[in-house]
């Protein structure tokens, strides 16, 4: 029988199903980081157990760690004391590999898993985190998991699941200009809302996704659970062969060949059926930006903030009255009219090398203008950082007026010194505008960066199409 | 774990849809390495006036008193009735961990975020989804009488009202059965443990790039 993707990536991990159909799954590749971690090792402790297979580890410090390379280190203790742990943990029971706070190839954990060729396409990656769908880009079965799932699968190398539907999102047609894998992210998520995936692991299709890079599908499958979805994922492709070719954790030699065999067969089967199928023309796809609190809440840069009365369900209306309230916007104020007060580059969703040079060809010899109070741009990782700089781009930013920063998960959650005040207003490029995420009173428009880079020129929301 | 039997408790509305896991325990309060402690931080930027921090007398901050939970009939409340995609957001099981160190038992509503949903069961917190309908009577119900209490009854998967309207709901066997036990998944998992080295030095054969 025709199988999709999902089902290829699901059967072959199956080690045993109860009755119920719940299935003892087996796990690949576990990324640990500091702040889901912790309280797993203190159960592994406790129960006196050992990781089952260390070499399935891959971990680093991102979440609490500070981006402005002050000699300081990590100055607030919390964060010190819970990188420390970390450090201490995989000290006393191993990994495959560790990029601790400063090494040079420390970063996001969802950005040094591929660029390292540690996600690998047919491998369940896993990680104490909700954004490990980004993974799926390689052909992964790739999803976050709670700090319980994560001793579980230190102890086990398995987890517990039950099989979820499957929704294919085929996107066919040609982008725009101007127009990226993120908005293509914001728009799926307009049209399914933010718990339209919830049962479900997606895959992304169609000769728009074919046509991304390996970055856009991951900021894309990124994006899978801000649409409910624990997994999202792309067929193995060349562009999926071609990125992993020669990476650091990347077979080789005679392995390679196997490997690459292998992996071209991970896509759906022709005639493989899938519960739900959503069909987006990408021509229809125009850049994107938030208006409220939760990623369904967007329009497109040329639209406006709705009023509470557009909407027939009752507690949807009393959601975006509550969510323009917070968000400080009146109903009908046209999205390019609303001024911002920072600007925010970076996050597992857009921080990436290809990510930064959209951003800095918008910038390219222009100034961040007078009411922005801070721009920045937080790369990726310690890599990314480094090509970024060879390449120049640090000082296009600079010379605009953004901020250049060291690697970590920074402004997109703020457990870290960079943060909103009370009421500032955001153009971000991260995943989530929910109420406080940035910092409490905090509020975030997400939007991709090209158009993170415009707003920031602009000092309000532009269209990037009449800028570049 | 604690096993999970039967319920009576006093019901606490939520009214809002989409409640996240940064609603329901902000990022500052992620930096602790500990499993215990979250409650009174629980919903911190609805449920005070002031910016909480870690490490703080959370009893001697300002309450906001528009809050639900701070309601005086809502004291003691051990199963929060919420609305559509509860949990949605993060992975951190910091959110069950904060809901449960608060005093709930049960949530009841219509839909939850895959992840918060599985965290629920690993922490003796029972996630219960029943249809539209009947959470909209709850609601009604709630409102409208002081005192309003439910009783849950896992092993026949039912939410009985005060007026003896009994509501049936569905959870998959292995949950219940893990539940009602209070047992701890890992040491259920390790009774595979065989069937796991096999499967495992099968792949080794098979894609041996995954074991470099």
């Amino acid at each position: 029988m025709a199988q999709t993707l999902y089902d290829k990536l699901w059967s072959s991990h199956v080690v045993h199903t109860e009755d119920d159909g719940t299935a003892l799954l087996y796990i690949d590749r576990h990324l640990v980081h500091e702040v889901t971690s912790p309280q797993a090792f203190e159960g592994l402790r406790l129960a006196g157990r050992k990781p089952w297979r260390v070499g399935s580890i891959v971990a680093t410090a991102d979440h609490n760690v500070p981006t402005d390379g002050s000699e300081l280190g990590l100055a607030d203790p919390t964060s010190r004391a819970q990188v420390e742990t970390l450090d201490d943990n995989i000290r006393t029971f191993g990994a495959l590999a560790y990029f601790p706070f400063r090494d040079k190839r420390q970063g996001i954990v969802h950005v040094i898993g591929p660029e390292n060729g540690a996600t690998l396409p047919g491998m369940t990656v896993v990680c104490g985190d909700s954004h490990t769908s980004t993974h799926g880009a390689f052909g992964c079965l790739a999803h976050g998991i709670g700090t319980s799932e994560v001793e579980h699968v230190l102890a086990t190398q398995c987890l517990l699941q039950k099989k979820s539907k499957s929704m294919l999102i085929r996107v066919e047609g040609e982008l725009g200009k101007g127009v990226s894998a993120k908005d293509i992210a914001l728009y799926f998520i307009g049209r399914i809302g933010t718990a339209g995936g919830t049962g479900y692991a997606i895959e992304f299709g169609g000769s728009a996704i074919r046509a991304l890079s390996m970055e856009g599908r991951m900021t894309l499958c990124n994006m899978a659970i801000e649409g409910g979805a624990r997994a999202g994922m792309v067929a193995v492709d060349d562009t999926t062969i071609e990125y992993l070719r020669g990476r650091a954790f990347s077979p080789r030699g005679e392995q390679w060949d196997r490997a690459v065999e292998y992996w071209r067969t991970l896509k759906s089967d022709d005639g493989a059926q899938h519960d739900r199928v959503v069909d987006i023309d990408a021509r229809q796809i125009q850049p994107q930006v938030t208006w409220g609190t939760s990623p369904e809440m967007v329009t497109d840069v040329r639209g406006q903030v709705p009023a509470p009365e557009d909407f027939a369900d009752p507690v949807q209306r009393e959601g975006v009255a509550r969510a323009l309230q917070y968000m400080g916007l009146t109903p009908r104020t046209p999205i390019e009219q609303i001024r911002i007060d920072k600007v925010f580059i970076g996050s597992c969703t857009n921080s990436r090398i290809e990510d930064l040079r959209a951003a800095a060809r918008v910038v390219e010899g222009r100034r961040v203008a007078d009411n922005v109070k801070l721009a920045l741009v937080v790369p990726g990782s310690g890599l990314v950082k480094a090509q970024a700089e060879a390449e120049g781009l640090d000082k296009v930013f600079r010379a605009a007026g953004f901020e250049w920063r060291e690697p970590g998960c920074s402004m997109c959650l703020a457990m870290n010194a960079d943060r909103l005040e009370p009421g500032e207003r955001c153009a971000s490029t991260s995943n989530r505008n929910f109420e406080g995420r940035q910092g409490a009173g905090g509020r975030t428009h997400l939007v991709s960066p090209q158009m993170a880079a415009a707003a920031a020129i602009a000092g309000r929301f532009a269209d990037v199409r009449e800028v570049v | 774990m604690t096993p999970f039997t039967t319920l009576d408790g006093l019901v606490a509305p939520l009214d809002r849809a989409n409640v996240d896991t940064d609603a329901i325990i902000p990022k500052q309060y992620l930096k602790s390495i500990k499993r215990s402690g979250f409650g009174p931080t629980l919903f911190d930027e609805w449920r005070y006036m002031d910016v909480g921090a870690p490490g703080q007398d959370h009893s001697k901050r300002p309450l906001n008193p528009a809050f639900v939970l701070n309601q005086p009939r809502y004291q003691g409340a051990s199963i929060m009735l919420v609305r559509e995609n509860f949990g949605c957001g993060s992975s951190r099981e910091h959110a069950p961990w904060a809901i449960e160190d608060y005093g709930f038992r049960a949530i009841i509503g219509t839909t939850y975020a895959d992840i918060f949903y599985n965290n629920c069961f690993k922490n003796g917190l029972l996630p219960i989804r029943l249809p539209q309908s009947e959470v909209e009577q709850l609601f009604l119900q709630c409102a409208g009488t002081p005192g309003y209490r439910l009783r849950i009854d896992l092993e026949n998967q039912t939410v009985i009202r005060p007026d003896g309207h009994a509501i049936r709901f569905d959870v998959e066997a292995f949950r219940k059965y893990c539940l009602l036990n209070g047992f701890d998944d890992i040491g259920l998992t390790l009774r595979q443990a065989d069937k796991i080295r096999d499967f495992e030095a099968r792949r080794r054969i098979e894609q041996p790039w995954l074991f470099a």
